[in-house]
């Protein structure tokens, strides 16, 4: 039976900044007015902001968002390495902050950053994983040598990881977090910093993985990665889960789907009636006074009108952007903001 | 409690020392024998000291190399892997409380304390001989063993946990030099007699009990501060670095 995980109202405040367990950058506090944070003077950072969250045993549930997003430390509450200011996380029916150590048995974690045992060859990062979970030796011995093959580093199983590209110590730290054969495994950034071919091999793996009902939550900033592998999708921004559903059915919300970044010398309030009123333009939105973003449902073939139109306003259009739909798009639509600002 | 996972724990420390065992040596002993070559011998010989030093430094010798070998062992690490290579995630994970890392990290330290004196203690005689030292009370010699060790590993527990990686430097000039000449490592306390209000404060310096209790049980004809006093002192500073180092740990591991 694939276990799930849970969490409700799940609040972080830093007063300082950040440790190494939560490696993403949080949200400065803009008001400083509670009475607690004008008494002590320390800035306060909020990671996250409330946020509840349900993942089924046997998903593969994609937390989507741009960096200081609260993804990390999202992840640092459920396995146990962040201690959260208020709210309770669950592994199955385990609350992570009491039964510690019952939580760690069920869980792997592949960290955002390389954290291997730099005094210790790579065959022996996995033995010495399996020791600490209590696997005998034969059965530790067996099994890393098994994950040594799949991830290809049989032939430098004996060397020190220091020398170790990039890739091959991602490798070898997801081969850790399966060592102990977890229910669920917990991957941040995963394919940061990977080749494209390392990272079809990573998709490989984890869909793999899953397909032995295992259940999988990643982190990730790109759009490509979490429509690719995951099942459903939870779009945090700023600590706050503001969208949660499939890949596809996010997608669909986003109105028209098509994104139209348009670019003006200058424009006029004239202008922006105008395009809400051509056909099949759902909405316009602007922020400043020459930028306007189109939500339509089709691309291309708007241009022509849009061009007159700025013709006839006097508006001189300079760039223009078509995306077709993508959860960039609807992180954008959800925050105004593009998913790598 | 998860004792396999102990129990690895302490293995990967231990097959990790096993494979650094020619550094660590040179490490731990490089320093002490020579002070005691030209301390104890070649001022012996050449007149400039009186043949009596030998036994008195030593217990001190034996004190220096244990406390530092404890805090090398354990703050060293800690510093890198909190701060810098953050390997100690790894561990972290493992299916047991973190307050246990910490124990395990203190009782590895500990081990190498204590392999650290009683090594030393008969290189040091063999370069000192004849020397008229010997283990009196086996008991007692035992029991500050455990103590001085427990004091080193606690004491880079706490070290290790607050010092930052740039002050490394700073920690053995503003630390570790100022408690080892004025812990009684190279003579006794009551050499100081002659200044009262430094005797008093060099009280705070827990190398002081370690090097007197040493003293007291490989040489006791040398006056030395009662046993009660150094036992009391030990188990003092022993307890307060552990929950110090403790409280420490858990604010880093966890976020």
């Amino acid at each position: 039976m694939a276990i799930g995980l849970r969490i409700v109202d799940l609040r972080k405040i830093y007063n300082s900044a950040p440790p190494f367990a939560a490696a993403g950058v949080g949200v400065p506090r803009s008001s400083a007015t509670s009475e607690k944070a004008a008494k002590t003077a320390k800035p306060e950072i909020v990671a996250l902001d409330g946020i509840s969250l349900q993942v089924e045993g046997g998903e593969i549930f994609g937390l989507l968002g741009p960096n200081g997003a609260g993804k990390s430390t999202t992840v640092g509450v459920l396995t146990t390495r962040v201690r959260p200011s208020g709210g309770q996380a669950w592994i199955g029916d385990y609350d992570v902050w009491k039964d510690q150590a019952v939580v760690k048995r069920l869980i792997g974690v592949v960290p955002q950053r390389p954290n291997l045992d730099f005094s210790l060859t790579a065959s022996e990062i996995l033995v010495f994983h399996g020791a600490y979970f209590g696997l005998s030796t034969k059965d530790r011995n067996q099994r890393a040598g098994e994950l040594l093959e799949k991830f290809k580093l049989t032939d430098r199983a004996n060397q020190m990881v220091r020398g170790f590209s990039g890739g091959m110590m991602q490798r070898l730290s997801i081969a850790r977090a399966m060592m102990h054969d977890p229910q669920v495994l917990f991957l941040d950034e995963p394919s940061a910093g990977l080749d494209p071919q390392t990272r079809i091999l990573l998709w490989e793996i984890i869909r793999e993985y899953n397909q032995a009902g295992k259940t999988i939550l990643l982190t990730t900033h790109y759009m490509e990665e979490a429509d690719a592998l995951c099942n459903r999708l939870a779009i945090i921004d700023h600590g706050k889960v503001i969208a949660v559903d499939t890949p596809a059915g996010l997608k669909g919300s986003i109105p028209g789907g098509y994104l139209l970044r348009l670019r003006f010398a200058k424009h006029t309030p004239g202008l922006l009636l105008g395009l809400q009123s051509l056909s099949g333009v759902r909405e316009v939105r602007s922020q400043d006074t020459t930028g306007a973003d189109v939500y339509a449902d089709r691309g291309g073939s708007l241009i022509p009108e849009i061009a007159s139109l700025a013709a006839t306003t006097g508006a001189e259009l300079v760039d223009v952007h078509i995306s077709e739909p993508s959860l960039e798009n609807l992180f954008l639509h959800h925050t105004g903001r593009s998913l790598r600002d | 409690m998860n004792w396999k996972t102990f129990g690895a724990l302490l293995a990967r420390d231990a097959h990790v020392a096993k494979r650094n065992a020619m550094q660590l040596f040179l490490q731990t002993f490089l320093q002490p024998l020579m002070f005691v070559f030209i301390f104890g011998r070649v001022m012996v010989r050449s007149g400039y000291m009186p043949a009596s030093y030998k036994a008195l430094l030593l217990p001190g010798i034996m004190a220096i190399s244990m406390v530092f070998t404890g805090i090398w062992a354990v703050a060293m690490p800690l510093i890198a892997e909190f701060q810098w290579t953050k390997e100690i995630e790894d561990r972290l994970l493992a299916p047991i409380g973190t307050i246990w890392l910490a124990i395990e990290k203190v009782l590895f330290g500990m081990i190498q304390a204590i392999v650290a004196g009683l090594i030393v203690l008969p290189l040091g005689w063999l370069l000192l001989r004849p020397i008229d030292i010997s283990i009196h009370a086996a008991a007692m010699f035992a029991g500050m063993t455990i103590l001085v060790a427990a004091f080193s590993a606690c004491g880079g527990l706490a070290l290790g946990c607050t010092v930052n990686q740039q002050h490394i430097g700073l920690m053995f000039s503003m630390v570790l030099t100022p408690m080892i000449f004025f812990g009684c490592t190279y003579y006794p306390w009551s050499a100081l007699n002659a200044f009262p209000i430094l005797q008093k404060v060099v009280l705070i310096n827990p190398l002081v009990y370690a090097s007197e209790g040493l003293r007291a049980s490989l040489v006791p004809g040398f006056p030395h501060l009662s046993m009660s006093a150094v036992f009391a002192g030990m188990a003092f500073f022993d307890l307060l670095l552990l929950v110090l180092g403790l409280r420490q740990f858990d604010k880093k591991a966890i976020g």
